[in-house]
């Protein structure tokens, strides 16, 4: 059974439907979020071309996200970041048997109706992108194609869920190759998790309203999420992954599974890394397999790694506040 | 009796499986365990297993890597009931083909004698829930929950067909493995879990 804490019903996104004689209803809940429930486990690469989709595929991807540049060539190149060509997405969707997703700038709602058309499977709704409103996301619940975005605390989850997100990946700061961004939101999320839930359980429910109002969400889904404690919907984690031993790592610290942007198809040994992630990802707690993948890279063939602190373009902080 | 009942774990949506089966030997106040299974070792202690639905080219080159697909498929043959859910029937199928990029060379288990077609109602745009029923092993009005889901074209003789949407073949039985479309974890209905449960345990008596 899939929690569908938050679902809106009458949501413009739903559309009933006939499959010859037969009633269909697409675009609802279940089926949006049980679409994210099928790549837990997995790893979502970064791709931009066909061959990189095909090399994603064969080292056993769940699925592959199209771009027209690596987040850390977006960093290098400067500039407005936009949605790739759709030229190029409908060539990998032709090529490929795993879902396709694509990125759209935050809050650009014609992007992404343009990728819903596209018939893409899911949509990023990415601060990898040069932020199109700085005020408002895109109403998710519009949409019958399901969107994923990014949160670096439980606030910004839950308001990404509350405009009708389908899936959360925690942000780390993307092309940098430095998983620490990724490491500190995951252990943030599940600090405030652990924090609602030791609300919820000593039954103080004025306490919860503060929380809510704290997070700048509804009463209702603070409730439903400190209850289970846990997101209603998949949560990834993302950003500045570049080994097998990074992505065992966010797998033990509870996420549902890992994208990897720049940190494949930036270093020089891409095939073998892609697997090499792969196979961590899976078998995360068996310490002599990861062992195996981390040996399967060469550190010398790394991306180059970027130190936080020092970046004048801080991807993480885009649509933050919103 | 205790059944031993397993999940595999390799990728997917495991953890729903795990709870529609604890729901179901709850409800049906069977003795039994319900573990997530990886490795050869595990598997080979079950009486039942569920393939999950996830992507169907990752869980089977991964379970390629560590031995347990060849560790299902003895299994299987010697008897143990499966449940291949979505991208779990892919696995069971002897080939597959995708609506769009065709034929496709994947790790399977070679079970089902069939023509299968992956994402064949479409990209997720087209993913749908639908009402359903498998008559002749008494479930009707099953809310189906379709995601980028693989329907069987043709079968062999020895297929039962449980279900069908318009022309498509959506749930399959024969002998000891079933395989559906569609994904019964994702709802509260029971009624293909609990079926499930009972024939792993008729399977044992």
């Amino acid at each position: 059974m899939l929690p569908l804490s938050g679902e809106r019903k009458n949501a413009k996104g739903i559309i009933s439907d006939k499959i010859n004689s037969i009633d269909t209803l697409r675009g609802s809940s279940t089926v949006k979020r049980g679409f994210a429930h099928m790549l837990k486990n997995g790893v979502v690469m970064d791709v931009t071309t066909v061959e990189q989709a095909q090399i994603a595929e064969e080292a056993g991807a769940v699925s592959v996200m199209v771009l027209d540049k690596l987040p850390s060539e977006v960093r290098k190149a400067g500039g407005v970041a936009r949605t790739a060509s759709i030229r190029i997405i409908e060539e990998i969707m032709d090529s490929v048997t795993i879902p396709v997703m694509a990125k759209c700038r935050i809050g650009h709602v014609n992007e992404a109706l343009v990728l819903q058309e596209t018939d893409v499977d899911m949509i990023d709704e990415s601060e990898v992108l040069t932020p199109a409103d700085e005020l408002r996301h895109i109403w998710k619940w519009d949409f019958t194609t399901p969107v994923v975005n990014g949160a670096r605390s439980l606030a910004e989850a839950l308001r990404r869920i509350e405009e009708g997100a389908s899936m959360i990946r925690t942000k780390g700061e993307p092309g940098t190759g430095n998983v620490a961004e990724a490491i500190k939101h995951i252990k943030k999320v599940n600090d405030e998790l652990r924090t609602i839930k030791s609300i919820y359980d000593s039954g103080d429910n004025q306490d919860l309203v503060r929380m809510a109002r704290e997070f700048k969400v509804s009463y209702d889904i603070v409730e439903q999420t400190a209850k289970f404690g846990r997101l209603p919907v998949v949560n990834f984690a993302a950003g500045g992954i570049a080994t097998p031993a990074d992505a065992a790592y966010l797998m033990s610290l509870g996420c549902d599974g890992i994208f990897v942007g720049s940190g494949i198809f930036n270093s020089d040994d891409a095939k073998e890394r892609a697997r090499a992630i792969v196979l961590a990802t899976t078998f995360w707690n068996e310490s002599d397999k990861v062992k195996e993948a981390q040996k399967m890279i060469d550190e010398r063939q790394s991306m180059i790694g970027l130190d936080v602190n020092t970046l004048e373009l801080r991807m993480q902080d885009r649509g933050g506040s919103a | 009796m205790t059944l031993k009942l397993g999940v595999l774990a390799i990728q997917g949506d495991v953890a729903e499986n795990v709870s529609s089966l604890e729901n179901s030997v709850s409800e049906l106040n069977q003795d039994a365990t319900v573990n997530v299974v990886k490795t050869p070792e595990e598997i080979a202690e079950l009486d039942g297993l569920i393939i999950p639905g996830g992507e169907s080219t990752t869980i089977g080159q991964l379970s390629l890597v560590n031995g347990s697909l060849k560790e299902i498929k003895q299994k299987v043959e010697s008897g143990m009931p499966v449940l291949g859910i979505c991208a779990g029937m892919v696995l069971l199928a002897n080939n597959a083909s995708d609506k769009v990029v065709g034929k496709i060379e994947q790790p399977l288990f070679d079970f089902l004698d069939v023509d299968l077609e992956r994402n064949s109602f479409g990209r997720q745009r087209e993913s749908f829930e639908a009402n359903i029923s498998l008559d002749s092993i008494g479930i009707s009005n099953f809310n189906g929950v379709f995601i980028r889901a693989p329907t069987i074209t043709t079968i062999s003789n020895d297929i039962e067909v449980l279900a069908k949407l318009n022309e498509k073949i959506i749930a399959i039985k024969k002998g000891n493995i079933i395989g559906t479309s569609f994904h019964p974890e994702l709802t509260e209905d029971l009624a293909i879990h609990k079926y499930f449960v009972n024939l792993v345990k008729d399977t044992k008596n």
